[in-house]
């Protein structure tokens, strides 16, 4: 069992979840019993729910709800490692290294910016190429000054991150299944666009433009849904 | 004035998916750094990868996994940050990451002449199979004409050149393939730096061009 650890609590938080509110200096049974009352009912399975877990991890190094995330989604990226053709091993061992690399970055995680989901995955993808490769996946810096920041609030830059994942989400489940088919071919087998072109004995332009059309939709459900 | 040519959206999402070449990445996450528009894109593309996580079919860790992982929680190990180039003035040409390749600003850049007003800089360390080069073209001067085997995307970093039927300037992305012969022109006024990068050799038509390939194997 795991605890919360009282000497990093602050003088009091509230869950905002369960309005609950957790005195620290209480003595520890009572710390514990309201630690254990306030993450059984921690839920990852949903975008809020996830994201009230990592706060809760970010702000408080609370390992109950980082128990709560490890089983929700270590093994849904060790599902992913394995889509992808790692030994069951090497799968599991990268599973674990997200969820290590989540904890230790829970701070940096900022809900404006991107759905834990989404969050996760970008940690695993960049992992697993870099178990691959020598160098590391090259990304932009946000803190660089060459960086040209957006002119003025996009449409969908006012909208929670959240809430835009949860419709990408579903905007997948509507494709049809010759687009469907490549965006998962893409994002699960490690696959570039010809080799993707070979198995299904289709042009490579063809494989480029279901793609294409599948982004397309994705973004024609978001642009409608977020109106 | 703004971008005109923009990343692919297939490239924006195998960025996502992460299953384009190294070399090609440093080209995509490069544009992003310069270009709202793809990156706003390149979010949505990896909410596709958040989606389908959650969309997977779990498999059950090892039982020791979570015991592991919590060993190792209070242990200070920091996290690895992707090295930077230091020393840049407050407006640096380059942004990063490729910026960090280069070892510093456009002053730090390597040239080496391929040809009458045209230079490059290799990275030869930069997993392919594609290629990744800078190229500087002079002031009015041109590129050899030539075709291409496989896909050639360039971006301009400064300055601007012309293909003959369009121009582009900073941030812009020129998309060949095998169907393309150009020869881009630099514009007057200021040098242009671009960053290229190649699936496939190019095809020479010029003699010179022809003699010249293997040596800068361009």
């Amino acid at each position: 069992m795991f605890y919360a650890r009282n000497n990093e609590m602050p003088a009091s938080f509230s869950d905002s979840s369960t309005g609950e509110v957790v005195a620290a200096g209480v003595n520890l049974r009572t710390t514990r019993v309201t630690a254990r009352m306030t993450t059984a009912s921690l839920d990852a399975g949903t975008p809020e729910g996830a994201t009230h877990v990592m706060h809760m991890i970010a702000q408080n190094k609370n390992k109950e709800a980082f128990k709560v995330l490890f089983e929700h989604f270590a093994p849904r990226v060790k599902g992913y490692m394995l889509k992808l053709g790692t030994e069951n091993s090497l799968a599991d061992e990268l599973a674990q290294e997200t969820l290590l690399m989540v904890w230790r970055k829970a701070e940096q995680f900022d809900r404006s910016k991107a759905s834990p989901s989404t969050w996760i995955f970008t940690i695993a993808r960049n992992l697993r190429i870099d178990a691959f490769r020598k160098l590391n996946r090259p990304e932009l810096d946000p803190e660089d000054p060459a960086l040209i920041p957006q002119a003025e609030e996009a449409a969908d830059d006012r909208v929670d991150r959240i809430e835009r994942a949860d419709i990408v989400a579903e905007a997948i489940k509507e494709l049809n299944p010759e687009q469907a088919e490549v965006v998962r071919m893409s994002f699960y087998q490690d696959k570039s666009h010809s080799e993707i072109a070979e198995e299904l004995g289709v042009p490579l332009g063809t494989v480029k433009s279901r793609l294409r059309l599948a982004f397309g939709r994705i973004r024609k459900i978001l642009g409608d849904e977020l109106e | 004035m703004s971008i005109q040519h923009h990343l692919m959206d297939e490239t924006l999402m195998a960025y996502a998916a992460g299953d384009i070449d190294q070399a090609t990445s440093y080209l995509v996450a490069t544009h992003l750094a310069l270009c709202p528009k793809c990156r706003a894109a390149a979010e949505v593309a990896d909410d596709i990868g958040g989606g389908l996580i959650e969309d997977v079919e779990p498999v059950e860790m090892e039982n020791v996994a979570f015991g592991n992982v919590l060993e190792r929680l209070d242990t200070f190990d920091p996290v690895a940050e992707l090295p930077r180039a230091a020393n840049i003035g407050n407006n640096p040409i380059l942004p990063e990451p490729l910026r960090s390749i280069v070892g510093g600003d456009v002053d730090a850049i390597k040239w080496r002449r391929i040809g009458p007003g045209v230079h490059q800089m290799r990275f030869d360390d930069i997993g392919g199979p594609s290629s990744i080069r800078l190229l500087k073209i002079s002031a009015g001067a041109s590129v050899l004409e030539h075709g291409h085997n496989g896909e050639e995307l360039t971006m301009v970093l400064s300055g601007g050149f012309d293909d003959g039927a369009q121009s582009f300037s900073r941030g812009d992305i020129e998309t060949a393939n095998e169907d393309t012969v150009h020869q881009p022109v630099a514009m007057k006024g200021e040098d242009c730096i671009c960053l290229a990068v190649t699936t496939g050799p190019l095809k020479f038509f010029d003699i010179f061009g022809k003699i010249a390939q293997p040596f800068f194997r361009i």
